[in-house]
C-alpha cells in the first residue's frame, strides 16, 4: 500500500472519529477544553502506535482463535504504562481525564486497527497507519475541543478571548451536537475531494 | 440502607445516565438503536454483562489485587474478565436465543469494548461502593443504558420517516438527535 494513501486515509478519508464513528466515547467526554482534548489524543495515539507496531511484529505467533484477547492484553499493557507516566508527570491532566484514561483500552479505534490493519500488514505499514490514524484522532479531538471551548467557555487553551460563553456547548448536549455537525462537514469535504479526483480522470 | 440503594438507582438510571450524561457506551447506542427489538436486546445483554462483571471484578480487586498490592494490574485484569464473560454470554445467547443473536450481529462481541461495562467496574472503586452497592450500581447503569437505548430507538424510527438534509443523513443526524435527547436528561441533574 502506498504510504501517501495510508496517510490520507488515516487523517481524512477514513478519519477514525468523524467517518468511521469509532472511539466516540472519549471524543465526546473529554473535549470540553482544548488542553484536555490534546492530552487524551496524544495518550491514545501513543497507545495506538505502540500496539499497532507490536501486534504486527507478533502477528505470525498469534493463534487466530484467541487473537482478540491477545490484542487486548497488549493494548491494556501500554495503557497501564501511559496511565503511570501521566500520573507521575502530568498529575493535573491525569485528574481531569480520570476514568477515561483506563478506558483507552476499550477505545474501538485501537482494537479496530489491530484487527483490520496490524494483523494483516507489514510492520512498517502498521507503524505508519498507527501514526496517521493517531494523528487523525488527535486532529478530531482538538477540533472538537477547540470548538467547544470557544463556544462553551469563551476561551482557548484557558485564555479568555472575550466571546460570549454559551454554557450548553461545554455540557453533554453540546458534545453530541458539535460531533454531528463536524461529521456532516467531514462528509462534505470528502465528497469535494472525491469529485476533484473524478474530474482529473484518475 | 434502602435510602442509599434508591439513591444509587436514581443516580445511575437518570441523573448520571451512562450514555446521556457520562458518554459511556456510545458505539452500541449509535450502532444498534435502529429498531426497538435489537435495542432492548442489546440493553438487556449489557445489563447482564455489567452485573456479572461487577460480581467478579469487585472481589478480585478487593481480595486479590489489593491484598497483593498489584492494583496497577487493574485495567488488564478487568478487561480480561469482561472479555471472557462476553464470550460466555455470546455462547449462551447463540444457543438459546438464535433470533436475538442474529439481530445483534457484530455488536455482541463488541460488548467487550463497550466502555460502559469497563466504566461501571472501574467507577465502583472510584466511588468506593461496597459489594452490595456496587451490584446495585451495575444494575442501575444497565437499566439506564436500556432506557436510553429504547428511548432513542423511538427517536430513530421517526428520523427514518422524515426528510433529512443530504449530508446529515445517517450518522450525523443521529448525533444531533442524541444531543436533543440528552438535553432532556439534563433536567434530572440535582435530583439526588
Amino acid at each position: 500500500m502506498k504510504k501517501g494513501e495510508i496517510a490520507l486515509n488515516g487523517v481524512l478519508k477514513e478519519n477514525p472519529v468523524f467517518v468511521l464513528a469509532l472511539g466516540t466515547c472519549p471524543t465526546l467526554a473529554v473535549t470540553t477544553s482544548l488542553s484536555n482534548a490534546l492530552g487524551m489524543g496524544i495518550a491514545a495515539a501513543f497507545v495506538l502506535i505502540c500496539s499497532n507496531t507490536v501486534i504486527s511484529i507478533l502477528k505470525k505467533l498469534i493463534p487466530d482463535s484467541i487473537r482478540i484477547p491477545f490484542c487486548i492484553v497488549i493494548i491494556a499493557g501500554f495503557v497501564t504504562a501511559v496511565e503511570m507516566i501521566m500520573q507521575a508527570y502530568v498529575p493535573a491532566l491525569y485528574e481531569a481525564l480520570g476514568i477515561y484514561i483506563p478506558l483507552i483500552v476499550v477505545n474501538c479505534i485501537i482494537l479496530g486497527k489491530a484487527e483490520m490493519f496490524a494483523l494483516k500488514n507489514s510492520v512498517f505499514d502498521s507503524f505508519t497507519d498507527g501514526v496517521f490514524s493517531g494523528l487523525g484522532f488527535i486532529i478530531a479531538l482538538a477540533l472538537m475541543g477547540a470548538v467547544r471551548e470557544i463556544l462553551g467557555n469563551g476561551s482557548i487553551l484557558g485564555y479568555d478571548i472575550g466571546t460570549p460563553a454559551i454554557k450548553i456547548f461545554a455540557e453533554v448536549p453540546g458534545g453530541f451536537l458539535v460531533y454531528g455537525i463536524i461529521a456532516a462537514l467531514t462528509g462534505m469535504l470528502n465528497r469535494c475531494y472525491g469529485c476533484r479526483r473524478c474530474t482529473k480522470g484518475e | 440502607m434502602a435510602k442509599e440503594i434508591i439513591g444509587i438507582l436514581i443516580t445511575g438510571i437518570l441523573v448520571e445516565n451512562y450514555i446521556l450524561a457520562r458518554f459511556l457506551g456510545i458505539c452500541p447506542f449509535i450502532g444498534v438503536s435502529k429498531d426497538l427489538r435489537s435495542a432492548s436486546g442489546m440493553g438487556i445483554a449489557v445489563t447482564v454483562v455489567m452485573l456479572i462483571a461487577t460480581a467478579f471484578t469487585w472481589p478480585i480487586q478487593t481480595y486479590i489485587l489489593k491484598a497483593l498490592e498489584l492494583e496497577y494490574l487493574q485495567t488488564i485484569v478487568f478487561i480480561l474478565v469482561i472479555a471472557s464473560l462476553v464470550q460466555l454470554t455470546e455462547a449462551i445467547i447463540k444457543r438459546y436465543f438464535p433470533p436475538l443473536y442474529k439481530s445483534l450481529g457484530v455488536y455482541l462481541p463488541l460488548i467487550t469494548t463497550n466502555c460502559a461495562v469497563l466504566g461501571v467496574t472501574l467507577l465502583n472503586f472510584t466511588k468506593e461502593y461496597n459489594y452490595l452497592y456496587s451490584l446495585v450500581n451495575a444494575f442501575a447503569a444497565g437499566m439506564g443504558f436500556l432506557l436510553a437505548m429504547t428511548l432513542f430507538a423511538g427517536v430513530r424510527s421517526r428520523i427514518e420517516e422524515s426528510k433529512v438534509p443530504k449530508r446529515f443523513r445517517g450518522m450525523p443526524i443521529t448525533f444531533v438527535a442524541a444531543s436533543i435527547v440528552s438535553m432532556s436528561f439534563m433536567g434530572f441533574a440535582g435530583i439526588v
